[in-house]
């Protein structure tokens, strides 16, 4: 029996709050880091982040809600790099540069 | 009976040339106009003889339903077509000389531009002319009333290169809408107080009702019908229009402005009898303002130069007499005359049209004359048309015009005096208008001077010699006809024929009532051949010694110019400063630009928001998201 349930396991918080503070870590590399690149990889962290929560509530309510859910997000994710890197691609292409402050022009 | 294809033949014509009369050859349009009216023609005296209209039937109104236009409520409006005597009358008139003046079109109308389009605005005429006539109740009468308004419109300013042209138009349609304005608050009256507008339902419940207690309604009714008739029939006030609406082409002016359209409001009030015999005081109205009218008219014409404007103010003048007619109770010898008319004025009307081709555009009297030799006979038919409107003894328009003078001493003796004396100016004027065009010497402009006066018919000039010259047999034929009616359709007993809708009157009218009318005819001619031909530098110092009177029946009593001061100024300054400086621009302007401005204001704040960094909506999303979640938290907490 390879997977039994673990003798003192990690309490579902810890998961919990693992999921917080990667989160976290997204919001604040979208926010404060320049690079589209590193930006766009902050996205995949937040949304690995609410993976973990969903897989997390689903494994403590006993339901695969969570589970299906978590399979969306990387459906999605995997099309959004896709497109996303494309999009990086062009931008670069025709801009030169990876500064994201500098693509603005649909300001006002 | 399907009477339904009375009027939607001539509806045909005008789609088929209207839609595809530019690529149609000539003949063709004129096979398709003409044809049109000749065949609702027939088809009238077809529907008439089945009717036995022609054989002493016909007593009862024929109804037929088409279809139901409105249902709303209690109100229910069809398209129901009638014929009683009335209608028939009207119908053989209006098709009759309709046809008659479509095929002299197709020769005057020969060398002008816009052929096709003429010829279907003729035939839309026709087509909401005997809507008109056929529709059983007010609506229809209306809906024909309003259509036959617009195609006097159209062809009055068919020139419509010439301002003057358009101008008179505008008149036209403008003065109009104030009598439809009126005939309008009649209708709106007659469907609250009756709840229908079938012209048999509300005569038979009009029968039942008590005179005294709604004699105010009927006046208010008759009075307001009476400001639509005086707009469409040219009676004062509102007579101003007709005189410029010669600005059109001779045959609109002999169909629409003399036999037929103007005598809708002959019509109307023939129709709607029995409200006016339930008001007299409405009725005496009617007799005073026809009597005024053809009383004016008759001695504007006394002084007009332009042949078409002397028959033009003979309109309104006659028809002013079939007012007198109508006010004096009988309606029977109103519309006598509204048939002889329709024969003698449409005879005269294309015989000036006549006249006019022959030389070359010419409108003008003074530069006629000795046209005898030239145009024998348009001038023989002339002469008809002429001795028929001057009363002349047994033509058709002294049988009409003795009843109507007879019935109005029998209502009150001075009526009587005014219609004489008035007969006798018609007489004056009609030959002073004949002896000027076709006696004396040729006084014509030579070859190079030729169409110019007139620039609606300019257009002829250049294809024609300048010797005055006969016009074709497609136009002289109409004219031999309607001369032959002129003279006899006298004869035709209408009164007797309209008896079982306008009983007749009682005792036998004094002859001698007769003889005086006839001695003022025949001593109007007398005094236009004395001026005219005798002597003719006589007109001239007669003119000079009565200079002021002159001037001012020469200037037709300066009516345009009061108008304009007292009318058209105020509107059109109240339309310009009030209307559009004030509340278009400020008001209506400044309530739209406000709101824009407003919008702007904001949007300018707003758009602060976007600023095109990603980072700064991602902090915004974040800040969101944080107060969205305090708040639920919170929420939450207090719960």
């Amino acid at each position: 029996m390879p997977f039994g349930p673990l003798p003192a396991a990690v309490p579902p918080s810890w998961y919990l709050t693992l999921s917080a503070i990667l989160f976290a870590l997204g919001v604040l590399g979208f926010l404060l880091r320049r690079n589209i690149i590193t930006v766009f990889m902050s996205i995949e962290l937040m949304l690995n982040a609410v993976n973990l929560s969903f897989v997390t509530f689903s494994y403590v309510l006993k339901r695969v809600d969570g589970h299906i859910f978590s399979f969306f997000v990387m459906v999605v994710a995997a099309a959004e790099a896709a497109v996303g890197l494309a999009i990086i691609l062009t931008v670069f292409k025709n801009r030169q540069t990876l500064e994201i402050d500098e693509v603005s022009t649909l300001k006002n | 009976m399907q009477l339904w294809l009375i009027p939607v033949l001539p509806l045909l014509g005008f789609l088929l040339n209207g839609l595809f009369g530019k690529r149609l050859s000539k003949p063709a349009i004129n096979a398709i106009a003409v044809g049109s009216v000749v065949m609702s023609f027939l088809w009238v005296v077809k529907t008439l003889s089945g009717l036995g209209a022609f054989s002493g039937g016909l007593e009862e109104t024929y109804k037929e339903h088409t279809y139901t236009w409105i249902q709303s409520g209690t109100l229910n409006i069809s398209v129901d077509f009638a014929i009683d005597r009335l209608t028939a009358v009207m119908l053989m008139v209006v098709t009759g000389v309709g046809a008659l003046i479509h095929i002299y079109a197709v020769g005057y109308m020969a060398h002008e531009g816009g052929y096709y389009r003429f010829f279907a605005y003729l035939n839309l005429f026709m087509f909401f002319m005997l809507i008109l006539v056929l529709g059983a109740n007010f609506l229809l009468l209306f809906v024909g009333w309003e259509g036959v308004g617009l195609c006097s419109y159209l062809l009055i300013g068919f020139y419509f290169l010439e301002k003057f042209a358009t101008d008179a138009g505008n008149k036209a349609f403008i003065v109009n809408r104030i009598g439809d304005f009126g005939f309008a608050l009649a209708i709106f009256l007659v469907g609250n107080h009756f709840g229908t507008l079938d012209f048999q339902t509300v005569f038979a419940q009009i029968k039942t009702m008590p005179v005294e207690a709604s004699a105010g309604l009927f006046t208010a009714i008759s009075l307001l019908l009476l400001v639509g008739a005086t707009g469409k029939s040219a009676q004062i006030p509102l007579y101003v229009w007709l005189p410029d609406a010669m600005a059109g082409p001779t045959p609109v002016s002999a169909l629409i402005h003399a036999a037929t359209m103007v005598t809708a409001g002959v019509y109307m009030i023939a129709r709607t009898s029995q409200i006016y015999l339930h008001s007299p005081w409405a009725l005496d109205i009617v007799a005073i303002v026809g009597l005024t009218t053809a009383f004016v008219a008759a001695t504007i014409g006394l002084a007009q130069n332009d042949i078409k404007k002397v028959f033009a103010y003979s309109t309104v003048s006659q028809l002013g007499y079939m007012f007198v007619g109508l006010g004096v109770g009988a309606f029977s010898a109103g519309i006598f005359h509204l048939m002889t008319h329709a024969f003698f004025k449409a005879l005269l009307f294309l015989g000036a049209g006549s006249v006019i081709h022959a030389c070359s555009g010419e409108q003008d009297m003074r530069h006629m004359g000795g046209l005898r030799k030239y145009i024998p006979i348009t001038m023989v038919t002339l002469l008809c048309g002429s001795l028929a409107i001057a009363g002349f003894p047994f033509l058709s328009g002294a049988a009409s015009k003795d009843l109507i003078l007879e019935a109005a001493y029998e209502h009150a003796p001075w009526m009587y005096w005014v219609g004489v004396f008035t007969a006798g100016m018609t007489a004056f004027y009609v030959f002073r208008a004949f002896f000027l065009t076709f006696f004396g010497e040729y006084k014509g402009k030579p070859a190079s001077g030729h169409g110019h006066d007139d620039p609606g018919h300019g257009s002829h000039g250049s294809t024609h010699e300048s010797t005055p010259h006969e016009s074709p047999a497609v136009m002289w034929i109409p004219l031999v006809i309607l001369a032959a009616l002129s003279l006899g359709g006298g004869f035709i007993n209408i009164p007797h024929f309209l008896e079982p809708l306008f009983p007749a009157q009682e005792g036998e009218p004094a002859r001698w009532l007769e003889y005086v009318a006839t001695a003022a005819g025949l001593a109007g001619i007398g005094i236009a051949y004395l001026f005219y031909v005798v002597s003719p530098s006589l007109p001239e110092s007669l003119a000079s010694s009565f200079t002021g009177l002159y001037n001012l029946i020469y200037n037709k009593y300066f009516v345009d110019e009061f108008y304009d001061a007292t009318v058209v100024e105020p509107v059109v300054d109240g339309s310009r400063q009030l209307l559009w400086r004030m509340a278009d621009m400020r008001v209506i302007d400044g309530a739209a630009n406000g709101i824009g401005t407003t919008a702007r204001g904001i949007g300018g704040i707003l758009r602060r928001a976007q600023s095109g960094y990603i980072r700064s909506y991602a902090a915004w999303i974040l800040a969101g998201s944080i107060l969205a979640i305090a708040y639920i938290g919170f929420m939450g907490a207090a719960r």
